[in-house]
């Protein structure tokens, strides 16, 4: 009997590959997609919040595959991938309900949907895995769908281009990340096990614990690695591009979740396992999380076209992120986590309505599209806002609440009169990054919505098909916004616990 | 059953073949083949059937027929390979006979309107049989016969298209280069007779292992048998006749070689050298010599398949660049493990080596299957000629999608398992950063240039007047159907693989 976490992974799967052999596209998509949604909703409220140190994991399952070294399909829930689980099941279920009727898809309708559902199972895989092997495995499930999907469905000239683009820079980024976590593999694993429970115990136990030199190398490359994924500057180019070229569907599930994994990366993997690397590169994290926040902040100002000005927008939140990694402790890493969360469901909402937008008026270049746009379709300009509020970090929205406790978690550790560390003159900066935030958020939302109408086109607004998506994700952000301890009170054990506390 | 039975078997029923052709009035000559795919499925049934000798003691049949406890399950492993790529070669040569009539078929009235293609089905069984010894050769004169067993077969079949000027060239190139290969092969081995005094591996091994052996001597020696394995598996810089030749031969062929070819060629190299790493001060300077190879071939393959725009070409690249894997496998020295236990499977060049090997047997022969339907289609194998297939054939693009993602490495399929193994491998022992680093570039090239392929049959509309669907035979079919199945449960199950070794 398989577990509920490998119902929740598998699913998808099995709906793509119905899909391959006749099933109807959509139907069975968005079906899998609700069910899973389900399933992911009654997990969390299996969960038991209430347990105190020991082991973190819930939910678990595990599948031996192979004896010598122990590798295991072992599926577990701690709080951290219970939020980012959440997160998937929410944006998969818009995605798929956003992505255009079958009768429009130029080419192949299932092939659309197969793409969707095998980008949301390899993103579940990576998060619900325990096992470190099958953590990287399944994000990798992503590549080939992204790579097809940019290149047939996608918008622009330079498809094929972004295209390439995005395979071979994520594809060198997880050959480098591959060969840390190898090295992590031989020196933490002792060769005999993936298990990142035990592999953790191993690196905190002052007898199995690696050396600092050892440390700091295989840090570097985890950097790198999941730093492609994530986007950190310098390793960001790919993303704006690859966002505003895919099809919309592609979009949110690529900013909204796959692009979290290199930070769960960061948290679950690198964090705890290699503490003395993790504060041996402290600065340099720093120095390249301002990157994201202030030169891509002005980058992303400096943008012409909408879905280019979300790409890099969605790049430069990574750096808020970061910045809660970096001063770790409970408030950082719930911070970071929970702005993972917000901002997952805020950019996929942010995809989901330039979308539409696309699709009436045939281009998101801020001087085509003219303005006075919330005359025409006053529902479609009324969502833009929310999203566009949610993004700045307006409070009501998950991201508020993320994004103080993150700059909270950057001066906890301070002692009274002491000198300000780099850390924290850090966060002092990037605190200019909301304001740049809301510059380009606001001047984009004002250009498109308001002021007078110049174009002639007389679309309709959203129908229920769009709107039932953007709903979902913007009553979850509201939701978590107005009461964030509905997602904390699940990161709290697991951060009492071993699996976080080493970052 | 004795475990040489299983040879006799598979040589008897080639020389059936042959007889069953000129004797029997047959109006399609296909019968032979499919006859063929019968008896050795039986074989490769049998291979878990096999029976060893209680002791070698007393006949001297055993000192050219390996059966040490340690190496059995290896030897039916690639027992198990060469039977299994001979079984889909026959299949993909009854597809494939259309375009093979057109080159060879007598223009002359009253002959059989297929006639040649029976032989074209016997010498593979030939070839097998040759195959399964070179799995179980201990002795430098068994290595050596059974070796050219199946070379000399190869020679007729590369040329086998004799009206097309391209497998006349290959099969040229591959003559001349073949018998220069096999010269300094026997050399090598005359030096390592003289250094060592024996012919018998396991003798060679203990000689080698001595303080008193002349190290120049025995380092020439391997010097000239690493050129000739050097040739048969692909690896630079003896790649150079690959490309062409693979191009050149018929595609059934070309799988061959790509696979069961350099197959057993690993063997042979995993023996052999298996003698020199005995001893610390060959091993060292031996293990330098395969970095060296290994790290050549990595960039050579994969950097030089990057702008190859003939599909089967670019197969030809992408075998050299596996077999820059998997000699990446070989020069990570194999880990001791005190106190006399068996290291891990894994743990092992050989154990890796035959891991990897498995999975490219089956991500290799989807990926010719796919183009022996092709080519049935249109004239050559170039690229241009893939455009738009997910929508001639959905089941063929999807087939070759799922070969390339495995060949690139791509998670959940059998070929990142072996990547994956042969990195660990690498970095557990410590190899030099240099292999590490070569065999990241060479898997990151990897993606781009398989994915290439699934660009062009994707993204790209068909070409004009070359835009119908593509028929494909049953057998085929069923094939493909397997293979694609297997691909993904080793991708997930290593298991599958590991556990035949045993």
């Amino acid at each position: 009997m398989p577990s509920s976490l490998e119902i929740l992974v598998f699913l998808p799967i099995l709906a793509a590959l119905a899909i391959g052999f006749g099933a109807p596209a959509r139907f069975t998509a968005i079906g899998a997609a609700i069910i899973n949604l389900g399933i992911g909703l009654v997990a969390a409220k299996s969960y038991n919040v209430n347990i105190e140190g020991g082991a973190v994991f819930q939910l678990e399952s595990s599948r031996v595959l192979l004896e010598s070294p122990k590798l295991a399909l072992a599926f577990g829930v701690d709080g951290m991938s219970l939020i980012l689980m959440l997160l998937t099941v929410i944006v998969t279920l818009a995605a798929v309900w956003a992505s255009p009727a079958e009768s429009k898809i130029k080419g192949s309708p299932k092939l659309y949907y197969i793409s969707s559902l095998l980008i949301a199972a390899g993103a579940l895989g990576a998060f619900l895995s325990t096992d470190l092997f099958f953590l990287y495995a399944f994000h990798e499930l992503a590549l080939i769908p992204t790579f097809l999907m940019i290149g047939m469905y996608g918008h622009g000239k330079n498809r094929k281009r972004t295209a390439w683009t995005i395979t071979i820079y994520l594809g060198v980024g997880s050959l480098i990340l591959l060969a840390g976590l190898i090295a992590l593999f031989v020196n933490i694993g002792q060769n005999d096990t993936f298990s990142i429970a035990e592999m953790i115990v191993r690196a905190q136990d002052s007898e199995t614990m690696i050396p600092e030199a050892t440390q700091s190398w295989i840090y570097l490359l985890l950097l790198v690695g999941f730093g492609v994924l994530v986007s950190l500057f310098p390793f960001h180019s790919w993303a704006p591009d690859a966002y505003a070229d895919a099809p919309t569907p592609i979009s949110m599930l690529h900013a909204g979740v796959l692009k979290k994994f290199g930070l769960y990366g960061l948290i679950r993997i690198a964090g705890p396992m290699l503490p003395a690397g993790a504060e041996k590169w402290m600065n340099l994290v720093l120095v390249l999380l301002l990157g994201n926040i202030i030169i891509l902040g002005l980058v992303t100002i400096a943008q012409k076209r909408l879905d280019r000005m979300i790409g890099m927008s969605s790049v430069m939140h990574m750096g808020y992120v970061f910045l809660g990694v970096v001063a770790g402790g409970t408030i950082g890493i719930s911070g970071a986590v929970l702005l993972m969360f917000a901002h997952g469901v805020s950019i996929a909402l942010l995809f989901a309505l330039a979308g539409s937008l696309r699709e009436r008026f045939g281009s998101l270049e801020f001087d085509k599209l003219g303005g006075g746009l919330g005359k025409l379709v006053p529902k479609l300009g009324l969502l833009f806002g929310f999203a566009a509020f949610a993004s700045i970090g307006l409070p009501g929205f998950a991201n508020f609440a993320a994004e103080v406790m993150i700059f909270f978690g950057a001066f906890q550790p301070m002692e009274a009169n002491a000198p300000l560390s780099f850390l924290q003159w850090a966060a002092i900066i990037s605190l200019w990054g909301v304001v740049i935030s809301a510059v380009y958020m606001l001047r984009a939302f004002r250009k498109i919505f308001k002021g007078p109408l110049t174009t002639t086109e007389t679309p309709k607004d959203m129908s229920w098909n769009e709107r039932v998506p953007a709903l979902l994700l913007i009553v979850s952000l509201m939701l978590v916004g107005f009461y964030p301890e509905i997602l904390l009170k699940y990161l709290r054990p697991a951060l009492e616990s071993l699996t976080l506390i080493g970052s | 059953m004795p475990v040489y039975y299983l040879e006799i078997i598979v040589v008897v029923l080639g020389l059936v073949m042959l007889m069953a052709d000129a004797f029997v009035k047959l109006e399609d000559k296909r019968n032979i083949a499919w006859f063929a795919v019968l008896v050795l499925s039986v074989v490769f049934l049998l291979l878990f059937k096999v029976s060893w000798p209680e002791s070698t003691e007393g006949s001297p049949f055993w000192k050219f027929y390996d059966a040490e406890k340690g190496s059995r399950g290896f030897s039916l492993f690639f027992k198990g390979i060469a039977v299994l790529t001979t079984i889909i070669v026959l299949i993909m040569s009854a597809e494939f006979r259309g375009v093979l009539l057109k080159y060879t078929a007598k223009p002359e009235d009253g002959a059989h309107p297929q006639s040649g293609l029976s032989e074209f089905f016997t010498l593979p069984v030939f070839a097998c049989a040759g195959l399964m010894w070179m799995a179980s050769a201990n002795n430098l004169a068994s290595i050596f016969v059974s070796l050219e067993a199946v070379t000399i077969t190869f020679y007729i079949l590369v040329a086998y298209m004799r009206r097309n000027v391209g497998s006349l060239e290959a099969g040229v190139k591959y003559l001349i280069l073949g018998a220069l290969s096999t010269g300094f092969l026997v050399y090598g081995f005359t030096w390592l007779f003289g250094v060592t005094g024996t012919m018998d591996l396991a003798g060679i091994k203990e000689q080698l292992a001595l303080d008193s052996v002349n190290v120049t001597a025995a380092l020439f020696a391997f010097a000239l048998i690493i050129v000739a394995l050097g040739f048969k598996v692909g690896a630079a810089p003896f790649q150079n006749w690959i490309p062409d030749v693979y191009q050149g031969a018929p595609t059934p062929i070309t799988a061959f070689l790509s696979v069961a070819s350099k197959a057993a060629g690993f063997i042979v190299l995993l023996r052999i050298s298996g003698c020199f790493f005995g001893s610390g001060d060959l091993s060292e300077k031996v293990g330098a010599v395969f970095v060296v190879l290994a790290i050549l071939t990595l960039l050579f393959g994969n950097l030089a398949a990057l702008p190859q725009t003939n599909f089967k070409r670019l197969l030809a690249y992408s075998s050299i660049a596996h077999a820059g894997f998997l000699l990446m496998a070989l020069a990570s020295p194999i880990t001791l493990v005190a106190d006399g236990k068996e290291p891990p499977l894994l743990d092992t060049s050989i154990g890796v080596i035959a891991f990897y090997l498995g999975a490219y047997l089956l991500m290799t022969l989807l990926a010719f299957l796919v183009m022996t339907a092709v080519r049935n289609q249109q004239e050559d194998d170039s690229l241009e000629g893939y455009a738009g297939l997910a929508k001639r054939s959905p089941f063929l693009a999807f087939s070759l999608l799922v070969s390339m993602a495995s060949l690139a490495g791509v998670p959940l399929t059998a070929g990142f398992f072996g990547k994956f193994f042969v990195f660990k491998l690498a970095i557990q022992n410590g190899a030099c950063g240099w292999l590490i680093a070569a065999g990241v570039i060479g898997a990151a090239a990897g993606f781009y240039y398989y994915f290439k392929v699934i660009a062009s049959m994707f993204w790209n509309a068909p070409a004009e007047g070359n835009d119908g669907p593509i028929p494909v035979s049953m057998p085929a079919k069923v094939v493909m159907v397997l293979l694609i199945i297997a691909i993904f449960a080793v991708g997930i199950v290593p298991n599958l693989i590991l556990g035949l070794i045993k």
